[in-house]
């Protein structure tokens, strides 16, 4: 036989998506019986929503066995801080939050001290003190490996040395679904469930189980300023207009939620779920590309990574 | 997705496997990330930003065109890879193919250095997708190849026999390439095999056909990928649920949550605990948290049990009967050697297997496979990127299927104790020695609580290590004076003592020192029990053996004592001539000459050697009593 057209899918076969979810399910119960003292970065985008859900999923009919930790930069989108206390109130959830307190003090933001050094002070620094000050021994997050060209390596368990600092030559070798979950002195471990999956995986997901969302999502008319192409929402009034730069009501997504001065918005109508998901199935650019604090050269995320970053 | 392909899945009857795993294998000069980067791009499973990158950047010697895509690019990862222009490990990405299909590619660096990343990518592998050198033939590297995907268990093989177009497309060259690699594959055991001839450079047979084969009317690499089925599971197939962790609810909700390993459970079915023999019947499976009537190999299930039995996580629930998996402490299992410090005959190592862990000694290395060869070498130890059959020991009973039954309660892993790196994967191939039903631990009237009531003082084991001629035995010569004034009953037991009766058959290799240090402690132990306190003086260099001594027994009743003296003072020392005969070269496993000495981490009490005795000997008395 042989294939002369070859028509792409648009949408992720139910009998995929259950074999992720299984998969999914077994690490997050390999993760939460095999350490000590789990818990679950929660990011309040649509990655973490999913984890949320395979958590619950996971564990039932008993509760979710560990904490949640969000580690707070203080720049977050409004409607993020809101979702996250909302959905905490309605799961059940033992919320942490994580914030370097000092750098907000000395007046650390994402315009007085450039987007690379405010992410390591702002979300690596916070994430190693929140994990440091709990005991945490393994974090579970969203990652996945069609993220970013260096994630593809990622292992599904990912192993910190002292000082959450990851070091390639020291990753474990995965086989089978046996995990070796032992930790010497000073390492720690992240979990990462949903590596296999792909954006639009995540976003199937979400439409199948029916899952809840923030809805900076979905595209509604936002205030925004262009800079350097990049549509910057003006979420409230920190944000430092330059001369002459007046916000304008445009109808705008998010592709992935961060700090606001740092996410850039794109220009869509997808104001639900099926029409984002089109929509999505014929932009294809990584989503990452979104984030301005990612784009600095080739390997930027695995330097970051090296440092401690999630 | 296409009207045609819904009517398509309509009339199969059997579903589809949704997800394929698959290892590419074959080297980069193979044209390996071509043909990959080729398929992912074709099949739209690449970012076009990422397509972007690869268009644009060029690494240095390249000879691709700006603006072309090098589809290397597509299939590198880390910095450091892209600095040494090599692949230093496994890379996982996916494809969704036009039928629905998911494919989860494994891409393994093709260097023969690398059998271990080659192993780790097959492990979970259903096929595996060879690229084969059309010019060059099959290489060395094939072979190695085809024998770690046949020994991981991967069931299908497309070859892929490239760069077709640098042979004028000759159909008899390509005939007999394939007949030799059909050949080579029976050989393993691999039945299931497609071979492709392919340009990945210009792209024929490996989406469409094209028109410069005409001769070849088999299907595409994409056409193969699509219609390839994994074996369908046997019906028989034994149930194994390796129970991750015990869910416990409201309303007296009892489950026991895993993922299927084989076999499928439907409610009503009778289980057994592979371990204790204990049985059941199900009572609710649930599938992802809801109720279902069945589930099956690869869903992540909780079941319940119409009555309570005594489950932990690591234990193995089986099907009832004939099904039920047999327990044995002694197996023959293959090895791929994952570790830089090569194996240590005699060495503990953890074992795990899914959600078990147990303590596992190697007790024999058998042979090391040539995997170009296929031929077994006599070996005494297996070194990284060796594969090896050896025999084991567990400290305890477990229940092991043969892999070739289940890769998920026949797989292993060995971690050392002290590191906690993987040093090892393993494939069980048989048990050795079931472990005996006939032999149950009598329990005596007369207990360890009552002897020590008797004595007066709690038992305990001192274990002294340090260099020849540290001040071992000199110093438990002082406190067991000592000691034995203030009433307590002591026993020394002394390296050399031991070696000229119960382990004079023990050399001074690694291993040796292993089972030396083994059988003194489970002496130690036995002493402990009849209320002693035991004082060992004994070299035991390695971490790794003196760990597993202070694991067989409980809190507080092991002190491990550190003689600390520089390896110069134990020279100058020399009280039994041994460091003037290893500087003569007569002894070659001298520790600290020809071997190292691992000192203690945190010992729970450290004496300097260079002090005098009486001082270190009082201390250890001060421990000892509890002071």
């Amino acid at each position: 036989m042989t294939t002369n057209t070859h028509e792409m899918p648009e949408i992720t076969e139910d009998s995929v998506l259950e074999a992720l979810e299984a998969e999914a399910i077994h690490i997050f119960r390999e993760t939460a019986a095999a350490f000590q003292n789990p818990v679950l970065l929660y990011s309040i985008g649509k990655d973490s929503s999913v984890l949320l859900h395979l958590a619950l999923k996971a564990f039932a009919p008993a509760p979710i066995p560990f904490p949640v930790m969000h580690i707070d930069t203080g720049w977050k989108f409004k409607e993020m801080i809101t979702f996250r206390d909302e959905q905490a109130e309605k799961l059940g959830l033992d919320l942490r939050i994580a914030q370097n307190k000092e750098a907000i003090a000395e007046g650390v933001t994402p315009f007085t001290h450039g987007t690379h050094e405010y992410t390591r002070i702002m979300k690596t620094v916070a994430l190693r003190e929140g994990l440091d000050q709990y005991g945490f021994d393994v974090a579970i997050g969203g990652a996945r490996r069609d993220e970013e060209r260096s994630r593809a390596k990622e292992r599904v368990f990912s192993l910190r040395e002292p000082g959450h600092r990851w070091d390639a030559r020291k990753q474990r070798p995965e086989f089978w679904r046996t995990t070796n979950s032992r930790l010497a002195e000073g390492q720690t471990m992240r979990s990462f469930p949903i590596s296999n999956w792909t954006e639009l995986d995540v976003w199937e997901y979400i439409r199948k189980e029916n899952i809840e969302i923030p809805s900076l999502y979905f595209a509604a008319p936002r205030p925004v300023v262009e800079r350097s192409g990049t549509l910057i929402m003006v979420d409230d009034d920190r944000l430092p207009l330059e001369d002459g730069e007046e916000p304008e009501i445009r109808t705008v997504r998010f592709r992935t939620l961060g700090c606001y001065p740092l996410t850039g918005a794109v220009e869509s109508d997808a104001a639900d779920l099926d029409t984002l998901i089109e929509e999505m199935g014929q932009s294809k650019m990584s989503e990452r590309s979104g984030r301005l604090i990612d784009g600095e050269g080739g390997g930027s995320m695995e330097a970051k990574k090296a440092e401690g970053y999630f | 997705m296409t009207t045609a392909t819904l009517n398509e899945q309509e009339l199969r009857v059997e579903e589809p496997a949704p997800v394929v795993r698959m290892v590419a294998c074959g080297s980069v000069d193979d044209g390996k990330s071509t043909l990959i980067g080729r398929l992912l791009t074709e099949t739209d499973s690449v970012p076009i930003d990422q397509l972007e990158y690869a268009r644009t950047t060029r690494r240095g010697g390249s000879t691709i065109p700006v603006g072309e895509i090098d589809y290397s690019l597509l299939t590198d990862g880390l910095e450091a890879e892209r600095e040494q222009g090599i692949t230093i490990d496994v890379a996982y990405r996916h494809m969704d193919l036009p039928n629905g299909r998911r494919i989860i590619i494994a891409d393994a660096p093709g260097h023969e250095q690398y059998t271990r990343n080659m192993a780790v990518a097959a492990s979970t592998a259903d096929i595996g997708v060879l690229l084969v050198d059309a010019a060059r033939g099959l290489r060395p590297q094939t072979y190695r190849h085809l024998t770690v995907c046949a020994l991981m268990g991967v069931t299908g093989v497309i070859v892929a026999v490239n760069k077709m177009d640098l042979i004028g497309y000759e159909h008899a060259t390509f005939e007999e390439l394939a007949g030799s690699i059909r050949a080579a594959a029976v050989r393993l055991g691999i039945e299931d095999v497609t071979v492709i001839p392919v340009s990945a450079v210009t792209g024929a047979n490996v989406i469409e056909s094209g028109d410069t084969m005409p001769w070849y009317t088999g299907e595409t690499v994409l056409g193969a990928l699509e219609t390839w089925e994994p074996p369908a599971a046997a019906e028989d197939a034994p149930f194994r649920l390796p129970v991750q962790l015990i869910s416990r609810a409201g309303g007296n909700f009892r489950g026991y949550s895993g993922t299927i390993a084989s076999g499928s459970v439907r409610v009503g079915d009778r289980l057994e605990l592979a371990e204790s023999g204990q049985s059941a019947s199900v009572e609710r499976v649930l599938i992802s948290g809801e109720d279902a009537v069945e589930a099956h190999m690869g869903d992540a299930v909780t079941v319940t049990l119409d009555h309570e039995i005594d489950v932990t996580r690591g234990d193995l629930l089986c099907g009832a009967g004939e099904d039920v998996a047999k327990t044995a402490d002694k197996f023959t299992a293959d090895l791929v050697w994952l570790g830089e410090k090569p194996l240590a005959q005699g060495r503990s190592y953890m074992l795990y297997v899914g959600p078990r862990a147990v303590p596992a000694t190697i007790t024999a290395v058998r042979y090391k496979l040539d995997v170009v060869e296929g031929h077994q070498h006599a070996a005494r130890r297996l070194e990284m990127n060796d594969i090896g059959r050896v025999e084991f020991a567990t400290d305890s009973p477990i229940a092991l299927d043969p892999y070739e039954v289940c890769r998920d309660t026949g797989g292993f892993l060995l971690v050392d104790r002290v590191s906690a790196d993987t040093v090892a994967a393993g494939l069980t191939r048989w048990a050795l020695r079931r472990g005996d039903p006939n032999i149950h631990p009598h329990d005596y009237k007369v207990a360890e609580a009552d002897r020590t009531a008797l004595m007066g003082h709690p038992p305990r084991v001192v274990w002294m290590t340090g260099l020849s001629g540290s001040g071992k035995s000199t110093i438990a010569d002082a406190a067991v004076a000592r000691l034995h004034e203030e009433g307590v009953h002591t026993f020394v037991l002394d390296g050399d003592n031991v070696r000229h009766g119960l382990n004079r058959d023990l050399g001074f290799t690694p291993g040796g020192r292993a089972e030396n240090v083994r059988r003194v402690a489970e002496v130690a132990k036995l002493m402990k029990q009849a209320g002693l306190v035991v004082i060992v003086a004994l070299v035991s260099p390695y971490i790794a053996d003196r760990r597993a001594a202070a694991n067989i027994f409980d809190e507080g009743e092991f002190l491990e004592v550190f003689v600390d003296t520089p390896l110069s003072v134990a020279q100058e020392r020399d009280p039994k001539g041994l460091y003037k005969k290893a500087a003569a070269g007569e002894i070659p496993n001298m520790t600290g000459v020809g071997q190292d000495y691992e000192a203690p981490e945190r010992a729970d009490v450290h004496l300097d050697g260079t002090q005098s005795v009486a001082d270190n000997a009082e201390r250890l008395v001060r421990a000892v009593l509890g002071e």
